[in-house]
């Protein structure tokens, strides 16, 4: 009998306790493992409001892989991202590429462009045509015709801030964003001059990304220049 | 005083101070050559076994070699990596078998003397960045067996990076003066009052695991007070606080059960906290590894450590009224660690009752809440929840606001804490 009231009260008690703070609703999956992450690069990876951390939802698993893997071995140089990432395992970033990459999120409108008519032909050229007295190849040879990205490994060149394709642009050609060599977008941008550089980013930023676009399934084509991070490319 | 008889004064003191100097630097050299034995001539080496080579490959691990001896990405066991110091930047060599960069060259006995005396291969003295003053304790058989596993690597030819330290501190001879002062070469005891595990334990964390390299305080010239100060410390330009594996008010065990330690050095979380910055690293790269024989050594040694006379303590102000800390809480960790602090097992560590939180450093508070981190990817845990970082999102104030916060609340009885101690964490954006 003693031994029931004291169950009883021990009961009410943790009744009590539970109503009084809620313990925290932890799910087992890996949307709340990499909450990590989306606490810069915005709800679901869907971007950061400030243009400068990206947006990772429904990027190739590959790129991002590859990201993740420079970052946390100091190829890519930011400290919170090498920080972050170094307790973990090739597998597991694998994992959180992945998880990333199945998004499919709505994407924000376009920004409207700032640039006069000639910056922005000078953008579309080089993203349709590109330059070969510069050896400048399409974007869309390798990131493919819609721009959304191919699978595995090359990233979508739409969908992004101005300020974000300025500063990656800017970083390849100034050699502080580096790739798994050979590095190929290294090479094409440091045959970018600035003011190209601002073309693309102004005609990039300024297309909308059609509903429920994705990256393609396969190139179409080769790769026009060796890439380290791309499976299948030239050497 | 004639020109003369100065002239003979002055010569008599020059003489003098040569004298002295003199025997300064013989003392120095004696007390460096104290207790080291002639290098003996080595049998050529020959093929080991497959046995001694997974023996040293274990031991390699339980000395974590690969911490320092590995850069990021790099290959395993060729070098590159550097220890930052107040005195400059020591980087750890190449340790694969390549005869011009690596060990290729070297015979066992000097692979020996390097762990026990801290001489390279032509006796140059070595920065103790490399924790000699723990690895002398190594067995001369755990030494050879650690040797034959890295001889058994494929050959790297990746040329070491020169030190960059400041001057004197580039000099033989300050190292000399060092480790006259600090350094003696000294032999695994065997203490019979206590059991074999005690004193596997014992061999492990003073010498092998080199735990005091981080877990002490180090002096001006970056020694610690013997390799059995495991009294806790900030570590030198990393400013993480390693904390005493002794006090009861920081990391010691005396308390935990010994399936709590085994299980955070085998997977890196456990019921009573889990491991984050520079600690992930050791139970990635070293203990979870160990076998549970030697967690278990381990866990009893650590669990004897007699607590200090005096604990550090930092008796709490009240958190403050205006509920700034409070409010960025609900905002920012409720959601995971909970309304009460209480965390959630396996995944978020509590608060309430934490020492992380309570103890008188505040550093790795501030390095976590600005950092974020993942506990280490291990077996055991293959998949960590994480913590994102705050440094983008919280001021100095903010941090200093919660942090304040966590450290009064849900019976936690730690000491305010200012953002002038946030600021001085803040090393990475």
């Amino acid at each position: 009998m003693r031994a029931s009231v004291v169950a009883l009260a021990l009961a009410l008690a943790l009744a009590v306790a539970s109503v009084a703070h809620a313990a925290p609703q932890v799910e087992d999956t890996m949307a709340q493992r990499v909450l990590a992450c989306t606490g810069c690069h915005g709800p679901q990876g869907r971007a950061a409001s400030d243009g400068y951390y990206p947006r990772i939802a429904g990027k190739p698993a590959g790129y991002l892989y590859n990201q993740l893997v420079s970052f946390r071995d100091g190829r890519r140089p930011y400290a919170l991202m090498t920080n972050l990432l170094a307790p973990l395992t090739d597998d597991y970033l694998r994992e959180i590429a992945e998880h990333f990459s199945q998004l499919e999120l709505p994407y924000p409108p376009p920004t409207p462009a700032t640039a006069g008519v000639d910056v922005l032909t000078r953008g579309e050229t080089l993203v349709t045509r590109g330059d070969a007295a510069l050896r400048i190849p399409a974007c869309v040879q390798c990131h493919g015709a819609g721009l959304m990205g191919v699978a595995p490994s090359v990233p979508a060149l739409i969908g992004m801030p101005r300020d974000y394709l300025n500063a990656q642009l800017g970083a390849w050609r100034a050699g502080s964003r580096h790739a798994m060599p050979p590095d190929c977008m290294a090479q094409v941008a440091q045959r970018l001059a600035p003011s190209d550089i601002s073309a693309l980013s102004q005609w990039l930023s300024a297309q909308a990304v059609p509903a429920g676009a994705k990256p393609a399934a396969a190139a179409v084509e080769p790769l026009p220049l060796p890439c380290g991070g791309a499976p299948g490319s030239p050497k | 005083m004639t020109q003369r008889s100065a002239a003979r004064a002055g010569l008599r003191a020059l003489v003098i101070v040569a004298l002295v100097a003199l025997l300064v630097a013989a003392l120095v050299a004696w007390l460096n050559q104290r207790g080291e034995d002639a290098l003996l001539p080595d049998a050529p080496n020959a093929a080991a076994s497959p046995e001694l080579i997974a023996r040293g490959a274990y031991l390699a691990r339980a000395g974590n070699c690969m911490g320092c001896h590995t850069e990021r990405g790099g290959v395993a066991y060729a070098g590159g990596r550097g220890v930052p110091t107040p005195f400059g930047t020591v980087y750890a060599p190449n340790l694969t078998p390549d005869p011009e960069h690596g060990l290729g060259r070297w015979t066992a006995s000097e692979f020996w003397r390097a762990l026990h005396n801290g001489r390279a291969r032509d006796g140059r003295l070595l920065y103790p960045a490399f924790p000699y003053p723990n690895y002398t304790r190594v067995t001369r058989s755990d030494a050879d067996a650690i040797f034959a596993f890295l001889r058994s690597l494929p050959a790297a030819a990746q040329a070491n990076r020169p030190h960059t330290l400041q001057f004197p501190f580039d000099q033989q001879a300050a190292l000399a003066v060092w480790r006259a002062l600090y350094f003696r070469p000294a032999a695994a005891e065997t203490d019979a009052s206590r059991g074999a595990d005690w004193n596997r334990g014992a061999y492990l964390v003073e010498g092998l695991g080199h735990c005091n390299a981080c877990h002490a305080s180090r002096n001006a010239l970056g020694a610690t007070a013997s390799p059995l100060d495991l009294a806790g410390g900030l570590i030198p330009v990393q400013n993480w606080y390693a904390p005493s594996l002794a006090s009861p008010a920081e990391a010691g065990v005396a308390d935990w059960s010994d399936a709590h330690v085994m299980t955070l050095l085998k997977t890196g979380i456990s019921p009573r906290g889990a491991v984050m910055g520079p600690m992930s690293e050791v139970v990635s790269g070293s203990t979870q590894h160990l076998s549970d024989a030697d967690l278990r050594a381990m866990t009893t040694y650590l669990k004897a450590l007699p607590p200090p006379a005096v604990t550090r303590v930092a008796e709490g102000t009240p958190a403050p009224i205006d509920g700034t800390g409070a409010k960025l809480y609900a905002k920012h960790c409720a959601a995971c660690h909970g309304d009460a602090g209480d965390g959630s097992p396996g995944a978020y560590p509590a608060l309430a009752g934490s020492r992380t939180v309570t103890m008188a450093s505040a550093a790795n508070l501030v390095h976590v809440v600005l950092e974020g981190g993942f506990p280490p990817v291990t077996a055991g845990n293959p998949r960590p929840y994480g913590m994102p970082p705050f440094a983008t999102v919280l001021s100095d104030d903010d941090v200093a606001a919660l942090l304040t916060h966590l450290r009064g609340s849900w019976g936690n009885r730690g000491a305010a804490v200012s953002a002038v101690d946030v600021n001085r964490f803040r090393n990475a954006k």
